[in-house]
């Protein structure tokens, strides 16, 4: 050991194939979800071409399913979890003082079984019979009884991901629990950490059960089961349920990283220290624990007793509660705060404005008599794309603006990363504003036709997706522009506001942090 | 707390994992299972008893009458005739009441069919007893035979006296495929 030191990166392709670093494996990761949510956002422009006029133009109705289908899917475990696990990666252990993950061959594998992976689930696009296309949710017997023989594919894919999903929580809370420096209680932690801490004790108890639910449809397909099989003596709303019972802590999973995100990033640009942080400590473990009670609010209108639909129906609006919490401390961190508006912190007064929006229809969609006028209607659509969207995909882009300069030394270019966002705010607000209306007005999700009174609002819609899916261009075009060519940075903070251990390392961070844990002082705390 | 190794992470990974296993089975072991007993107990989804009704002596409350009425309808594919004799019923709650399904093989070939039942309202079901029931078995029909399938039930008098009328549809499945493997009796 002594005698042979690495300080650099290994040459070559096998770096980053055999690399155990938590940089490069948070790179891969940042890189392979962008990729996906290109991939995942050209299914989605393909959705909005088709309804951009009234009448089948483009494609047919079985092959606009497999896209609503994929699009989800590639959305949510392709784009927006391995982006975050990506910046799990890279800032965690930078932000406790570790030296690395606690399982770095570990970490490894959970990013290199994805690629195939997701190679796999793309290609049965090309198979005998289509892609799957029972949905996102691929409720039986769509996804069993009626599906195509891809299915299978689909299965093992959804078990892989969740094998990935389940290794990367195990490190991230092997590496939390055990490898913080000294000095850095739990009640000092950055809230990112705090919020992935949560997420991933969520990953590890339900990932499981959606392998439950898919393995369940593989011996149903394949082995002569009727778990959702009414002949067999089984029940296709069983599925629902199992389904639902990862399903809804799963947007939790994917929303709980970007409040930490966003609870870095707001008093960095405040100049403020978080308002509240304890407070948002137990918010988000109340919202972790909540999310396992309510997952009946997906199946209002599947015949459920009027005692559960009101069971459902005030559990979920308790949860509104740690959640205004959340919005009012970020809302008072920047209260007379010395406020500057750089692009990571234009994109998270975005999240604030547009995630309360998202979060009110939410509480809309919570009533149960309400809901079975909502229920599979573009107002559903409306509500989850202001959360998914502007909440974790616009965190995760003032994730990267934030701290892209400190991991390569470069500053993006300032006025190309606001023009990006005015496009994006405008964009996703056009697209996804008039579905409010028209879903209220009854348009149902997941049709490739529909009726003429709805003509104008969608194609102001598909308007707003083409202008939304343009500007990840310019966002993708300002990140390599910075990467090769931007102009070198070479204060450790980047940032007058920025605080935490991981500004204290120079920049751009070296391969190697924290090979000796830091001393922690005061000044660290709750950042 | 509890050390599963001296190394700490090592500690932490077994636990995590155990976890997840559990998890795993928790879908199987105790999710399943739960679902069926909680339908079965509280006529979730107009899930009927899947065994008979063994009738407890009871006075006929001849100053109330309950409208029974029947549905029948094939699942997708399902190429017999299937329909209720009577399409409804005025009934006594605390009578033992007697109608039939028919039931018709129009295919050259042997078939096997099951029925599932559901009730509506399903606060009903509970009160409503069946004392013999065709779906309580797999109905196989040599090809272009038909059958009459029986049904005999009680509705209890205890019946909420706000529900008027019960609903007992029956949906109809071609089980020839699964026919030998023993099928939880609806």
């Amino acid at each position: 050991m002594g005698e042979h030191h690495h300080h650099g990166p290994a040459k070559g392709l096998t770096r980053w194939l055999f690399t155990t670093n938590h940089k490069d494996i948070g790179t891969m990761y940042l890189w392979f979800s962008f990729a996906m949510f290109i991939l995942g956002g050209f299914f989605a422009m393909i959705i909005r071409a088709e309804l951009f006029q009234p009448g089948l133009q483009l494609v047919e109705p079985e092959f606009f399913n497999q896209m609503t289908t994929l699009h989800g899917l590639i959305m949510v475990f392709g784009a927006i979890m391995p982006s975050f696990v990506g910046l799990a990666n890279w800032l965690i252990p930078m932000m406790i003082g570790a030296p690395d993950m606690a399982l770095p061959r570990m970490n490894n594998w959970s990013f290199w079984i994805l690629p195939p992976t997701f190679l796999l689930l793309a290609s049965t696009l090309f198979m005998e019979g289509g892609a799957p296309q029972a949905g996102w949710t691929f409720y039986a017997p769509l996804s069993t009884t009626y599906a195509g023989p891809s299915v299978t594919f689909f299965i093992f894919s959804v078990h892989v991901l969740g094998l990935s999903s389940i290794m990367g929580s195990i490190n991230i809370i092997a590496t939390v629990m055990n490898m913080r420096a000294p000095g850095m209680t739990y009640m000092k932690m950055p809230l990112f950490v705090w919020t992935w801490l949560i997420t991933a004790f969520l990953l590890v108890a339900v990932m499981p059960v959606l392998a439950g639910a898919v393995t369940m449809m593989l011996m149903d397909v394949h082995f002569g089961t009727s778990f959702f099989s009414a002949a067999g003596g089984g029940d296709p709303v069983l599925f629902q349920h199992v389904f639902w019972f990862f399903g809804h802590p799963e947007v939790y999973i994917i929303i709980l990283p970007a409040f930490g995100v966003v609870s870095q990033i707001i008093p960095a640009f405040s100049r403020k220290p978080l308002f509240g942080y304890d407070s948002m400590v137990y918010a988000t473990a109340s919202i972790a624990f909540l999310s396992f009670i309510v997952w009946a609010h997906h199946m209002y209108t599947v015949g459920m007793p009027v005692a559960g639909e009101l069971f459902f129906m005030y559990a979920t609006m308790l949860i509104a509660v740690p959640t205004g919490v959340k919005v009012f401390n970020w809302v008072s961190t920047m209260w007379r705060g010395s406020l500057t508006f750089e692009t990571p912190m234009l994109f998270c007064i975005g999240f604030l404005i547009l995630f309360t929006i998202g979060g009110f229809t939410g509480l809309m969609l919570s009533i149960a008599p309400s809901d079975f006028q909502y229920h599979d209607s573009y107002f559903v659509v409306a509500h989850f794309h202001y959360v998914m969207v502007a909440g974790a995909v616009f965190s995760m882009t003032a994730a990267i603006y934030f701290w892209l300069p400190k991991w390569c030394g470069r500053m993006y270019n300032e006025s190309m990363g606001k023009t990006h966002f005015w496009i994006s705010f405008i964009g996703f607000n056009l697209a996804f504003f008039p579905q409010h209306f028209v879903g209220l007005a009854g348009m149902p999700r997941r049709i490739p036709d529909y009726a003429l009174q709805f003509a104008d609002f969608n194609m102001m819609s598909s308007i707003g997706a083409f202008i939304y899916g343009a500007s990840q261009i310019l966002f993708l075009y300002n990140v390599i522009a910075t990467i090769v060519a931007g102009d070198p940075v070479s204060d450790k903070k980047v940032w007058d506001g920025a605080e935490g251990l991981e500004w204290t390392i120079p920049t751009p961070a070296p391969y190697h942090t924290f090979e000796t844990p830091p001393k922690i002082d005061a000044a660290h705390a709750h950042s | 707390m509890l050390r599963l190794s001296a190394n700490p992470t090592i500690d932490t990974v077994i636990k995590l994992v155990t976890v997840a296993v559990a998890m795993f089975a928790f879908v199987f072991v105790v999710m399943v299972p739960l679902y069926n007993v909680l339908c079965d107990a509280l006529g979730i989804n107009g899930k009927t008893a899947g065994q008979a009704y063994t009738a407890v002596p009871a006075a006929v409350d001849e100053s109330r009458t309950v409208t029974i009425q029947f549905l029948a309808s094939n699942n997708e594919g399902m190429p017999w005739q299937f329909a209720p004799t009577r399409t409804m019923m005025k009934v006594h709650p605390g009578a033992v009441n007697d109608t039939v399904f028919f039931a018709r093989n129009p295919q050259p070939n042997a078939m096997v069919a099951q029925a599932i039942p559901s009730i509506s309202p399903s606060r009903a079901v509970q009160y409503f007893h069946k004392t013999e029931c065709f779906c309580f078995r797999q109905q196989p029909l040599a090809g272009e035979s038909s059958a009459e399938l029986p049904l005999q039930f009680i509705v209890d008098q205890d019946l909420p006296r706000d529900i008027g009328t019960i609903t007992l549809s029956y949906t109809l499945f071609d089980i020839t495929a699964l026919a030998g493997v023993p099928v939880a009796a609806r």
